[in-house]
Parts: C-alpha cells; structure tokens; sequence
C-alpha cells in the first residue's frame, strides 16, 4: 500500500498526444493569466472582491465565467467527436481510439449539464433574483459562495481526470453494470462520481438558499403572485432542486458503496438489480433538464416584455404552467427507458404523462406569442435569441411528443434522433435561453453594453450551425445510426456526418464570434457605458438599481404594488426618488470559509478516487474545522454607514439626472 | 442580513401533552388488539395501519405545528409538497422495478 494510494506516474497519458498538447496549452494559458495578475498587482482585488465575496452578483458573475470555461472544454470535446464520427467513415479508424472517445463524449455530457448549463443557469439566478424581489441579498450569502466553490471543486475535479487518470468510459448516465468494479476498474467512474457528489451538493444548497430568500426576504408589498416572471421560474426549478437532487446524491452513494465496498445493489449476483440504478438516476435526471429549461423560460418571458413594451400576456398561466410542469416533471421519467422491459401499462402511462407535459409548455409559447401581438417588438441580441428558442424548440418538442410514444420508442431509443432530439431542446431551450439572459442583463451585471453587431453575427451562426449540425442526426436516427458509436461504415450515413460536422464549425464560429463580442464589449467599455441602469427600459427592480448595482442593492427597501414594479414606479412618477434619509444598512463580511471547505471537499474527493485513505480523512478533518470555524467566526457582519449610502445614491441619482437631460 | 423573525408558534405545554395522550392512546389500542388475540388477521392489518396514519396525523399537527393559519401555510404547503413527490417517486418506482420484474418471471 503507497502514500500516494493507486496514483502512480504512469496515470499521466504521455502516450496520448492530443491530450498532452491539451495540457500543454492550459498550462501556458494558466501561466499567462498567473503572470497578467501579478504583473498588474490584481491578487488582492482578485481575493478580496472576488474569491471570498459572498456578494450574489459577484458570485453570479463567477459562476459565469465557470460555465463558459466549462463551455470551451465541453465544445472541444464535441467538436472532437464530429470530426472523428466525419472521418472514421468507410471503415476508417478516425483520430480518436475508442477508450480516448468514450472518454471524450462521457466528459461531453457531463460537463455540458452539470458544470456548463447549470452554473451558467444558476449565476444569472443569482445575479437577478435578489434584485428583482427587491432584496439586498440572498438569504444565506455565505452558504451561496461555498455553493459556488462546491460546484467549481467538482469543476476542477472532472478537469484534473484529463491528466491524471482518465475520466468515465460509461456515457454520462454511468449505468452499471458497465459503471461497476468488474467493467470498469480504473478512476474513471469515480472521478464521475465525486465531480457529480460534490458539485450536486452546492446546486442543493443553491435550491434552499434561493427558496429562502424568495419566500423571506421579498420586498415590503410583493406577493407571490406579484413576483418577476424570472424570479417564479427560478423558483420553481429551486423546488425542483430541492425535491430532486438528494435522489442524484443516494443513488450515487449506492454506486459507491457498490465500487468502493462490494456491496450489490446495482450487480445481478448478490440480489442487485441495475435497472434500478437507471430508474433512480432518471427520477433525478427527468426534473433536472426542467431545472434547466424552466428559468430559461422566465428569461424569454423577461424579455419578450420588456422588448415589446408591454405587460406579459398571462402571467398568472405563466406561474401555474411552470408549477404542472414541475410537478408533472417527476412522473415522467420512465420515457427514458421504455425499453428496459417494463409492462406495457407502466409504459402507457408515462407515455402519456410525457404528452401531456407538452400542454403547460403550448401555454407558454401561445403566451409569448400574445405578448408579441401588436407589440412594437425591437429587435435586440435578447429577442434574436428567443425568437430562435421559439422555432427551434417547438421542433424538439414536436419530436419529444413522437419519443413519448412507447412504440416509437422502441425504434428510436439510443438512435441519433434520440440525441439531435435531446439537443434540440437543451440548446434550442436552455442555452438559447441563458445567451438571451447574458445579454439582457450584461449591461446590468457589469455597467456596460455588449457590441450588438457581434452579438447578432453570433446568434446566426449559432442559429444555422445548431440546424446544420442536428437536422442530420434527425436522419441518422432514422437511418438506424446509434448514439455512441467511434467509427461507422455505412456509406448511406456519410453525407450526413459531413454536414453534421459542419454544423459543428459553424457553432464554433458563433461561439467564437461571442468570446469576440466580450473582449470588443470590454475594450470599448467607455464609449458603452450604461448610465442610468435603465438601458432597455424595464419593467422590473433589477432596473431600477445602478449598473452595477449598489453592493447593497437597494438604499432604501421599495415598496412593491404591481407585478411590473419599477413600470408601476414609472407611471407614478417615483422612480428616482432621494428618500429623506438613509438608515444604515446591515451587510455580510467577505469569508474564506467558503474556499476552505470546497477545497477541503475537492481534496476528499480526489483522495477517495485515487484510495488515499490518509489524505481522505485529512481532507474530511479540514472540512470539519473549517466549518466549525466558521460557526464560531464573531466578525461576519458590519454597517454601511447612511453616509456612505448617500454619497453613493447621490453619484446614482445625479447620473441618472444627466440621461435624462440627454434625452429631453 | 436582517431577517424578518417571522416564524409559526412552538405550541404550549397544552398542545404537546394533548398530542401525547393522543398518540399514547392511538398506540396502546392497536398494541392491544395484536396481544389480546381476540381479532382476525385482516381485522388487525387494517386496524393498525389506521390508527398509525391517524397517529401521523395527529404528530403533524401536534408535534410539527402543521395547520392551515396564514403564517403556517406554507409549511404545510412545503410538507405536503414533499408527501406528493415521494408517494409518486417511491410509488412509481415500485411499480416500475415490480413490472419489470414480472415480466422477466
């Protein structure tokens, strides 16, 4: 038995040329970032503002930057994987052997989910939420950093596996009997497991931290059903969290017990049934992709209004559709394995419940059409995005309701429609969705405008690479093609995986086509500037705060009579009013402890993977201690002074004034 | 952060011991029922998952303050929530690795 567990030298791929200059690139641009920061003497700002901020809106931004990181790493693979099924035609062997490609589309899946559309989903919920229930925070601003350091320890982990080791060979759901000891015998599925573990845990505590602050801390007058249309979809999908990601936590653990300590509750002997594990992980894994889609949704609704002028057509159907969708959300899920073998009745009923989902979800797009009737829509980045949404994701509901029939099924299952279907609605819904929201609120979030010209370039070649790159997987399915496969040779098929890939290398223009509108939005940040915090003229609190906002949001608590607050403040001509005086207002202090114990929780985890058992204990220790630190920490808090507050109001309220002069 | 103290009544000394003779009385009649001998089979099945749920019934309100008030709602609102999901998970469930299991008979 090593110090060093089962890691040894050789779990470095030295043999793996792609991966080696992969490596080789992070490390000079990680030494490159290293060196800009100590050369502009940033690590303070960088510690101090940032690392250990508990503030909502930093932390949203950071979750951001995570998830477009994430989306560089998740892209590259699928790219990789378009290239080789392109090339690996006719027999060919492609580039990619099949250990490295089971690899690369297991890391795809997971980190496409779990670490890209879930921070990215889950950092403009922090960013916006707070603001647009009128509140200075969330309800537990420290639990949200170490949320947040949670989800980026699990980030970290599932990027170490690319050098050390080797990441999952199993597809992203790891069902055993492939995900147990016998079939898969190296750290692959644990590093699956513990980047999964670790970062579910921050996105649970995220669900009980958001659900808190909705439920306590709106502003003085907002009732529920007066709540930003975003804030209800956020909360909805929080309730989705809550109810749903302690299933993903046990039936990971079992898979644990079962690879670390030979018990059998996913392997045929010993009693074991696998088919429970692919039962459980969907019980999760079915509301999960509403907790995706359903904030996108509010993101559309958000902007849909504000850009037509107009109040949302039925907002009440708007609350309640998301709350069928949530509940009819969890009886659902079988639609994922109509053919483990069931009945027929079992798979009649989710077969209808899955229809019937498609109801709350027309409701919603007739809503956003009605909103859109005899409006003045403008047509901004926002609405680009979310006219897009509304044709691309009907067609991937259109051709869910057809997966939903279990005889369809039966044809289609593990089939490449299977996949163009699922992308079809997780890119045409929630990332579609979370690029309307980036740039609906970037002026709000960073205090200036993106290039709205890039922004546009970007939509369509997002827009036309996403049809390019799927309609084909549409046919491929039909042609009989399966999901997974590393080389093909079936002539029929080719064409298509050309154009597939195509498709790809267009999506990769428009995603550098964005990562080019930030660096252009940032260049030019002083000719762009947003002023009065009101650039699209908005119907909701985040709008009435500065860009950025006040760190503490809000210098006086607003009073909230309409669902449209700030329009309703508008219209009565109270916008921008200086209250008589400011009280002092009570804040959070910055904490490392968040840091801490992700970190300590990173290096479990790695320490488990690896059977460290010293280190593992360590680490456990180091969490325990920090948190008990932290419990015991007396200096969290502190008050801004109401002298401080107004001089800041009045900078606000002063730059407010000369817009509006500019505009008379 | 200042949070409204907003929170539903811990109840009184009163409510706490109704709740206890009430649980100690739903107990100590089906206990009786099995030791006594004097009842059938399912007499004693139905009897006893009855007065649990009762029970339950009476722990919530008692116990864990669950009521219909303004302030309690959304408690009970939250338990009852988490009641649906797990009956249809779990239920669901069952009935899915049950069939699946029959069909392999």
């Amino acid at each position: 038995m090593s110090l060093l567990g089962n890691l040894t030298l050789d779990a470095v791929p030295y043999h793996e040329p792609i991966i080696m200059v992969t490596l080789a690139v992070i490390g000079v641009i990680g030494l490159a970032i290293v060196g800009l920061i100590t050369k502009y003497q940033k690590w303070g700002v960088l510690w101090h503002n940032w690392l250990t901020s508990v503030d909502h809106k930093r932390l949203g931004i950071m979750y951001i930057i995570l998830a477009l990181v994430m989306l560089i790493r998740g892209f590259s693979d699928a790219i990789m994987m378009r290239t080789q099924l392109a090339m690996a035609t006719n027999g060919a062997a492609g580039y990619l052997p099949p250990e490295h490609y089971d690899q690369i589309f297991t890391a795809h899946g997971i980190i496409m989910i779990i670490f890209m559309a879930m921070p990215f989903m889950i950092g403009l919920m922090n960013i916006v939420l707070p603001l647009q229930i009128g509140a200075r925070d969330v309800a537990f601003p420290f639990m949200n950093n170490l949320s947040f350091w949670l989800a980026a320890a699990g980030a970290v982990l599932i990027n170490i596996s690319l050098g050390l080791g080797e990441f999952a060979k199993t597809g992203w759901l790891a069902y055993p009997p492939l995900s147990e000891m016998s079939f898969s015998p190296g750290v692959g599925v644990d590093y699956y497991i513990w980047a999964l573990q670790i970062s579910g845990i921050g996105t649970l505590l995220t669900g009980v931290n958001f659900l808190a602050t909705v439920f306590k801390m709106r502003a003085p007058g907002m009732k529920l059903m007066q709540m930003p249309i975003f804030t209800w979809a956020c909360t909805w999908a929080n309730i989705l969290i809550v109810a749903s990601f302690p299933i993903l936590t046990a039936v990971l653990g079992l898979l644990t017990l079962d690879r670390y300590l030979d018990f059998h509750f996913f392997t045929n002997d010993g009693g074991g049934n696998a088919m429970m594990y692919i039962n459980l992980f969907w019980a999760w894994g079915h509301p999960e992709v509403y907790i995706l889609v359903l904030p996108a949704f509010g993101i559309f609704s958000e902007v849909i209004s504000t850009f037509t002028g107009k109040r949302l057509f039925g907002y009440t159907s708007m609350v309640w559709a998301s709350g069928a969708i949530s509940i009819l959300g969890f009886v659902v899920w079988l639609h994922h394995f109509f053919t483990m073998g069931s009945s027929a009745d079992v798979n009649a009923f989710f077969g209808v419940m899955t229809m019937i989902i498609a109801i709350p979800t027309g409701v919603k797009l007739f809503n956003w059409l009605f909103t859109m009737y005899r409006g003045r829509l403008r047509i901004t980045v926002p609405v680009l995005w979310t006219l897009g949404f509304m044709v691309t994701f009907s067609i991937g509901g259109m051709t869910g309701v057809l997966l939903a029939v279990p005889g369809a099924d039966y044809v289609l299952h593990n089939s490449l429609f299977l996949v163009a279907h699922f992308h079809n609605t997780i890119i045409g819904g929630a990332v579609f969705g979370y690029m309307a929201g980036f740039a609906f609120w970037f002026p709000k979030a960073t205090g200036f405008h993106l290039n709205e010209r890039l922004g546009k370039y970007s939509f369509w070649c997002w827009q036309i690479g996403f049809y390019v790159a799927f309609m084909p997987l549409y046919v491929l399915g039909f042609l009989g093609m399966t999901r997974r496969l590393n080389h093909t040779n079936n002539p029929d098929w080719n064409i298509w995986l050309y154009i597939a890939a195509l498709g790809a290398v267009i999506i990769f223009v428009g995603i550098v086509l964005q990562f080019v509108q930030l660096y252009v939005s940032i260049r030019d940040r002083k000719q762009n500037p947003d002023v009065d915090g009101d650039p699209w003229n908005g119907h909701t609190l985040e709008w009435s705060t500065a860009s950025p906002p006040q760190f503490y949001n809000f210098a006086v608590l607003p009073k909230v009579h309409d669902i449209d607050a700030f329009t309703d403040m508008k219209e009565k001509g109270i916008e921008y009013q200086a209250p008589d005086e400011y009280m002092p207002i009570h804040m959070p202090r910055n904490t490392a402890a968040g840091m801490q114990i992700a970190g300590a929780a990173g290096i479990v985890g790695f320490a488990l993977i690896w059977h460290i058992w010293w280190l593992a204990i360590v680490g456990s220790l180091g969490m325990v201690v920090a948190l008990i630190a932290r419990c015991y920490a007396k200096d969290v808090d502190y008050y801004v002074e109401p002298q401080e507050v107004a001089e800041i109001e009045r900078a606000h309220l002063a730059s407010v004034a000369t817009v509006k002069e500019e505009a008379l | 952060m200042s949070h409204s103290a907003e929170t539903t009544a811990h109840g009184s000394v009163k409510s706490y011991l109704v709740g206890f003779v009430l649980s100690v009385i739903l107990t100590g009649i089906p206990f009786w029922m099995v030791m006594s001998g004097h009842f059938g089979k399912s007499v004693l099945f139905y009897s006893v998952v009855s007065f649990a749920i009762v029970q339950i019934v009476v722990h919530l309100k008692y116990f864990l303050h669950l009521d219909f008030s303004v302030k309690g709602r959304m408690d009970t609102f939250a338990f009852l929530f988490t009641a649906l999901i797990i009956v249809m998970v779990v239920g669901l469930s069952i009935w899915i690795i049950y069939s699946a299991n029959a069909m392999m008979m």
